[in-house]
């Protein structure tokens, strides 16, 4: 798969005054990652780590401090914000934001808000051709097109989510960053707009960014995820997998905190807020003194993100690859194979029950040219 | 053993210039003394219009057409309300569902617990800061001398919850009704504060009663469940029942279109159709009839009220069979 988009040692710092004196905030602090096309990734993390900054910048609505963002192969970090209105690149990154209701205008009805996106953003002219645009469009969302000359207060909320949707794909964009687009609606309604949003990746062959708090929606809708706390990434992985087994404390947590009972109390965060993002102490973990696990090297060494097993990184002291994750990592690359990322899991686990029950007779050495097979004794 | 909190087919309206909403119709429920009970349901399904009614907080157009609620064996209703107004607050409290909008943005947190004190306590200035003080080390806020004269907008979202949770907490009630407390906080946030209610509700021996739209949250913090839709209750049950073999259609999709447990995204149940207009004159018997997929002639007849096991009662002429176990 080709990389649509990269961010390359992202930084946003905002200036701020405490008591007079100038300081920097911490939004986003050092970012490196990349959305194949095609892929589906989710970004999540609490309120105030940074999400709503990172969305801003890959959208360029706001400028950035350091670092660089690619498109498609090409630097787009240096668009000014004032300037992306006008930019050809605004039709390729669209946005689905969080409330339908405050997100619509309110004296516009559902066909006037699709249409203005098409007369803004494409070459499409012409009332039949426009017209017929935005019932593309509202067909592709499942908008009645007797629904398309209501106004917002009269659609319901799911139907609402819907024109929001319709607006950001009727320009055929590349790339569909979704900020919460589900947090306003009710469970019954959540399930529909999530299988809209299924259907839609593969039907238009786009790339998401699905911004959520929710891991349970992001495990079932996500290829990829990224979980950020106070402004950098602390783990990624294939969702199903960081779901199923995650590394990072942070991670344990909140799945730990999710409401059905998954994970364990050991594993939710201890005492209260958050370090401060203003001026951070470089060389210390941030999630030091909410951490479970928190130890002194915690405190003076910071934990840099780096890869645990093949598509999986954490940025923890404490990860560290299981035999099973070393064993499928040597025999992924004797065989240059891959697997079901959704799979990885228990074959992972399958080789380290084997292991455990000594029939591995001659244990499999660490990556090396010369790989035997493994030996198993009848 | 009488229930702490019991209503009785309590039936309330809203008199609007469009017409007469039909908000509850004939709702019982009952909450044992130190229990704990959710109540769930789609947005405008009636839940908080019932704990409204429950407080005598309900909105000047409401108005009580039936029903009784009994607190502790005393009819909350019975002279106008005016033996309310010493309950609520000491016997009965609330959190609201939006924590810095509940507080008042302008007087110090401490103060602000330090009221509910003076109105029903014989605590008078120094001995009053002192308790308000304890409520707010109750509720686990550190340092909670210098938070006493903290402003709303000086805390985090999780610590004005805390501090609402304090002002409820304050004269020991016995009931706490707790309106979604935890939306808009952080899924983190949002298990330390279930948690701290969970705890302090065993701890004080108080009955909760917990709002919410989240069937995961309810299944979590409550001994048994009831389901809200339209303004009817169509089902009470224990959580776990409730979960494994839920009779009610409605109750199943619910639990279906949760994503909690989902292994796959197909698997996910949406529910069709829209709750129905309340002010309509012609509003069938079953409110759920219209969005059901088991409908039948029956339907149209008065609601049965049937007992699926013990403590498990369905409001529906074809309640599901146990399909799953």
């Amino acid at each position: 798969m080709s990389q649509l988009l990269e961010a390359i040692d992202l930084v946003k710092r905002f200036p701020v005054r405490v008591k007079g004196r100038k300081k920097l905030l911490h939004a986003v602090d050092g970012l490196n990652f990349h959305i194949d096309a095609g892929e589906t990734v989710g970004l999540v993390g609490e309120s105030g780590c940074g999400k709503s900054t990172l969305v801003r910048l890959l959208t360029r609505t706001l400028d950035i401090t350091d670092g660089h963002v690619r498109f498609r192969g090409q630097g787009i970090g240096l668009i000014a914000a004032r300037a992306m209105a006008d930019h050809p690149l605004r039709r390729e990154i669209q946005m689905v934001f969080q409330d339908p209701t405050d997100s619509l205008n309110p004296r516009y009805t559902a066909r006037q808000t699709i249409a203005e996106a098409v007369c803004l953003l494409t070459d499409t002219r012409g009332t039949a051709a426009i017209d017929s645009a935005v019932e593309e469009a509202a067909a592709h969302v499942g908008l009645p097109p007797e629904l398309l000359d209501r106004y917002p207060h009269q659609l319901s909320g799911g139907q609402k989510a819907r024109v929001g949707i319709a607006r950001a794909i009727v320009v055929k964009p590349r790339l569909l960053v979704l900020d919460e687009p589900t947090a306003a609606l009710d469970v019954s309604v959540q399930a529909v707009i999530l299988q809209l949003l299924d259907r839609l990746k593969r039907e238009m062959n786009m790339s998401f960014l699905f911004v959520s708090h929710d891991l349970n929606v992001v495990r079932l809708l996500c290829d990829r995820v990224m979980v950020m706390y106070l402004g950098q990434i602390v783990e990624t992985g294939p969702a199903r997998e960081v779901f199923a087994r995650p590394l990072h404390p942070y991670t344990r947590a909140l799945i730990a905190s999710l409401p059905g009972g998954h994970g364990n109390d050991a594993d939710l965060l201890v005492g209260g807020d958050p370090q401060s993002p203003i001026d951070p102490d470089a060389h210390r973990c941030r999630l030091f003194g909410r951490c479970p696990r928190g130890a002194e090297r915690c405190e003076t060494q910071f934990p840099p993100l780096r890869e645990i097993s093949r598509g999986r990184s954490a940025a923890c002291h404490f990860v560290a690859p299981t035999e099973g994750d070393v064993y499928v990592d040597a025999a992924l690359a004797l065989h240059q194979i891959d697997v079901d990322p959704a799979r990885r899991a228990t074959v992972a686990t399958e080789f380290e029950r084997l292991a455990s029950m000594a029939t591995l007779v001659q244990a499999v050495p660490l990556p090396d040219d010369s790989l035997p097979a493994p030996q198993y004794r009848p | 053993m009488n229930p702490l909190l019991s209503v009785e087919n309590l039936s309330l309206e809203f008199r609007t210039r469009s017409g007469i909403v039909r908000a509850l119709e004939n709702v019982s429920l009952q909450l044992p003394e130190g229990g704990s009970l959710g109540l769930v349901g789609e947005s405008g399904s009636g839940k908080s219009v019932l704990s409204f009614a429950v407080l005598g907080i309900q909105d000047a157009a409401a108005k009580i057409t039936g029903g009784a609620i009994r607190f502790a064996g005393n009819d909350l209703l019975a002279d106008g309300g005016s033996a309310m107004k010493n309950m609520r607050g000491r016997e009965l409290a609330m959190i609201f569902q939006n924590p810095r909008v509940a507080l008042n943005p302008i007087r110090q947190v401490g103060q602000q617990i330090e009221d509910v004190l003076l109105r029903h306590t014989a605590l008078r200035g120094a001995a009053a800061r002192a308790r308000a003080i304890e409520c707010l080390s109750d509720v686990r806020i550190p340092d909670p001398e210098r938070r006493y004269t903290a402003y709303p907008f000086e805390l985090s979202g999780g610590m004005c919850q805390r501090v609402m949770i304090a002002i409820a907490l304050a004269c020991k009630p016995r009931l706490l009704i707790a309106d979604e407390p935890t939306t808009g906080l952080d899924v983190t946030t949002q298990a330390a504060i279930m948690r701290l209610i969970r705890d302090l509700g065993r701890e004080k021996g108080m009955a909760t009663l917990l709002i919410t739209h989240d069937l995961g949250l309810a299944r979590d913090f409550c001994d048994n469940i009831a389901v809200m839709h339209a303004g009817h209750i169509v089902e009470v049950g224990a959580t776990e029942t409730l979960f494994r073999v839920p009779a009610h259609p409605y109750t199943a999709q619910l639990v279906r279109a949760t994503p909690v447990g989902q292994e796959r995204l197909e698997a996910l149940a949406s529910i069709p159709g829209n709750l129905p207009d309340l002010r309509r004159s012609d509003l069938p018997p079953c409110r759920f009839s219209e969005r059901c997929e088991l409908r039948s002639a029956t339907c149209a007849t008065p609601l049965p009220t049937l007992t699926a096991s013990a403590g498990h009662v369905v409001a529906c002429h074809h309640p599901q069979a146990r399909t799953s176990s």
